[in-house]
């Protein structure tokens, strides 16, 4: 399901490493595209990071340090990579194997971020 | 935060989905607005709001969807400033339930709502008991079994 936003995913799931990415709805937790490799669970990848994304806006805004603009979720057996486009509300997210290039996606993302905003 | 349950078996299942989910008031009912279980609610008299307003949108839109030859519609959400509304039926072998679910958008998502919506119905068709139709009430015994609803589920 791309509705509209394959060219935007491409940029990210192009990068070797990248298993799959995702446009949601940061408001809603919902998504409104998504390329992904079998077996990852992408309306559950879109709630609980938009629930998080949430979370962190609040932890961020308390410190007095503003907006996040990336956060890297590094686990045993992968990675998540966010970037929220501030303009739309919109969080552009990836989901990577753990040895990814994360430099390479994180710009592919601001990127994507960029258009979809 | 209060969790009861005129039903016992959808007690553990829907403790578990208000706290996954961050629900605010959850109640769990037939079509008919007979309510299974509810939490978060702190007077009679919402409940019973709630859940007469609640079968009448699930009656209404399983009739426009007739109108419109589709098959009753999944989900149906309505979100506000602060608050979102959900509102979806599934079916066990007992019979449909509905739920209804009422969430901060602070604090939980439509998205959140869903995702353990799903495990919720998954819970509850694996404790629903087996075999056998839930007991009708009647019209005559109605407003004893919703008097006897109503105390299990504040206590009293």
């Amino acid at each position: 399901m791309t509705g509209g936003f394959g060219h935007v995913l491409d940029l990210i799931t192009r990068v070797r490493g990248v298993r799959g990415a995702m446009l949601v709805a940061g408001d809603d937790g919902v998504v409104v595209a998504e390329q992904l490799m079998e077996g990852i669970k992408g309306a559950a990848v879109a709630a609980l990071a938009a629930s998080l994304a949430g979370r962190l806006h609040r932890a961020m805004e308390a410190a007095g340090v503003g907006a996040s603009v990336f956060w890297h979720l590094q686990a045993d057996r992968g990675t998540l990579l966010v970037v929220p486009a501030v303009a739309s509300g919109i969080l552009v997210v990836a989901v990577a194997e753990p040895d990814v290039n994360i430099g390479l996606v994180r710009l592919e993302l601001l990127r994507a971020a960029e258009t979809a905003g | 935060m209060t969790t009861r349950a005129v039903e016992s078996w959808t007690l553990q299942p829907l403790t578990e989905f208000v706290r996954e989910a961050s629900a605010r008031l959850v109640l769990l009912m037939t079509p008919a607005g007979q309510v299974l279980a509810q939490s978060g609610f702190s007077r009679a008299v919402d409940v019973m709001s709630a859940a007469a307003l609640g079968a009448a949108i699930v009656a209404s839109t399983n009739e426009l969807a007739k109108q419109l030859r589709q098959p009753p519609f999944a989900a149906l959400n309505h979100q506000g400033r602060r608050h979102g509304i959900f509102l979806s039926t599934f079916a066990l072998e007992r019979g449909t339930v509905v739920v209804l679910a009422v969430y901060d958008l602070d604090v939980s998502s439509l998205g959140l709502v869903q995702l353990f919506y799903e495990q919720l119905a998954a819970d509850l068709t694996a404790a629903s008991p087996k075999g056998g139709a839930p007991k009708q009430v009647l019209a005559a015994d109605f407003e004893r079994e919703l008097s006897d609803s109503l105390n299990t589920l504040f206590g009293r």
